[in-house]
């Protein structure tokens, strides 16, 4: 099988555009939703042919799903190293899914479908991850998408459910409502003015957590940080996200009071790395990621 | 200055947290701040799977309520223990008093108060399942030529949409 991103608006990366709200400093949302199929073990304990079993079933429900038009599916474990490679860095499966780390080797069954914007990923930790990815600071957008989705999906086939504990997922962290909600956002001016500790201290107190670029176990690299809810269980939907746009949209305050800050009374300093940075960019003939990524956050934050 | 928590070690971590409305001030040592989730330095992010999994070596469930196995995937506890993952939706029923226990302490409240669901009737997975295997089999005919097949096959997928 060959991966043929071309049929994507924009390859697949539109979620970097830099539309939505508040875009110069959250770069993309994103809202998550951990289903299982009932009737079948979890992926990582589940025999291959229960897996193919999942993916059919999944399959011949989601072709005929309204809100899916013009998607298609992408047999993950069928595409080579490079295309899962490619997949996993525009975000559009996870690293478990692309299969991509000797702790989690590719899995028989693995498959994503992916239209504009929405994807689904089956087998992953769990059966079903139904996610939505927006440019900029969309959260309600991200999550009302992907409610419509969910609802037609468990509709027609029938998810894990427990009356007291919710939707039953492989790892307990996401019992309950499945949902993960997060924003990458983009914060060089906290990281400056060395406020970023008590940012991100504040952030736990509220019930949320962050992480780096490409989210669980991932550094953090050129001041992106992932932001998102840590619980899942317990509190609605609605509920986790007005948490969530409500501390984010302190940080924004704060990371925008902070660059104010910066140019006033540094205007000096942040040009001089600006430039610096835009220089090694402009003339550098070979860069790490890291390093690539940390002069791309300095030309950004001008 | 001493820990407000242990009273032994010297407080560093000036924690304000916000309770019921009400502003209170703690001053911790390192080992006590890092115990109520406070982190020090900026340059690690959390591991959330690292907490959860020191939970699930504190459960106060006896362990007798862990004992046996789950009957649909063969998971036990010890199995849960190294990996951290469920077997399947059986296990959380097979288990019930000791997710309650961990799900308490993973997320504050082991209840559901999200989005409700009800799965479909039996009659639309019955419709499902046929339709698949109706599809299934026009796909074979094509594939082997057989046109008049395909083209009945074609029309009872037809009605059942």
């Amino acid at each position: 099988m060959t991966l043929d991103l071309s049929l994507l608006p924009d390859g697949g990366v539109r979620w970097l555009d830099a539309a939505g709200a508040h875009s110069d400093v959250v770069l993309s949302t994103r809202v998550r939703l951990a289903r299982n199929v009932d009737g079948y073990a979890f992926t990582g304990r589940a025999r291959d042919g229960e897996r193919l079993r999942v993916l059919v079933q999944l399959r011949e429900a989601l072709q005929v799903l309204p809100g899916l038009n013009d998607s298609f599916l992408v047999r993950v474990d069928e595409l080579g190293p490079g295309d899962r490679a490619l997949l996993f860095e525009r975000h559009l499966v996870s690293k478990e899914l692309a299969g991509l780390e000797p702790q989690h080797p590719l899995r028989t069954g693995a498959a994503v479908y992916l239209s504009d914007g929405l994807s689904v990923m089956i087998n992953e930790e769990d059966h079903v991850r139904l996610q939505s990815l927006q440019s900029g600071f969309e959260l309600r957008a991200a999550f009302a998408a992907l409610d419509r989705v969910d609802r037609e999906l468990g509709g027609r086939v029938p998810f894990s459910y427990h009356a007291e504990f919710g939707y039953l997922t492989a790892c307990p962290t996401n019992v309950g409502t499945g949902m993960r909600a997060s924003v990458l956002i983009h914060l060089p001016g906290l990281v400056l003015t060395k406020e970023i500790g008590r940012v991100l201290a504040g952030l736990q107190q509220m019930g949320l957590t962050y992480r780096g670029l490409y989210g669980e176990g991932s550094e953090v690299v050129g001041n992106f940080f992932q932001i998102s809810n840590q619980t899942t269980l317990g509190r609605s939907e609605e509920d986790l996200l007005d948490q969530l746009i409500r501390v984010v949209g302190h940080v924004i305050e704060r990371e925008e009071e902070a660059r104010r800050v910066l140019l006033r009374d540094a205007g000096y300093i942040i040009e001089d790395k600006l430039w610096r940075a835009y220089g090694t960019l402009r003339y550098a003939r070979s860069l790490t990621f890291d390093e690539a990524m940390n002069y791309l956050s300095g030309v950004r934050f001008s | 200055m001493l820990c407000d928590n242990c009273h032994q070690r010297d407080a560093v971590v000036n924690l304000t947290t916000i309770e019921n409305n009400a502003v209170r001030q703690l001053h911790l040592c390192e080992q006590c701040a890092a115990e109520r989730g406070v982190e020090t330095s900026v340059a690690t992010p959390k591991h959330p799977l690292g907490e959860f999994l020191q939970a699930v070596q504190q459960q106060s469930v006896p362990a007798s309520a862990d004992a046996g196995k789950c009957p649909f995937c063969g998971l036990t506890m010890k199995d849960f223990r190294a990996t951290g993952r469920m077997g399947c939706a059986r296990c959380y029923v097979t288990f019930e008093p000791s997710m309650r226990e961990l799900l308490r302490r993973v997320h504050g409240n082991p209840r559901h108060t999200g989005r409700p669901y009800r799965p479909p009737k039996d009659e639309v997975l019955e419709r499902a399942s046929v339709l698949g295997e109706l599809r299934e089999k026009l796909r074979r005919a094509v594939e082997q030529e057989q046109f008049e097949v395909a083209a009945e096959l074609r029309d009872r997928i037809r009605v059942l949409e």
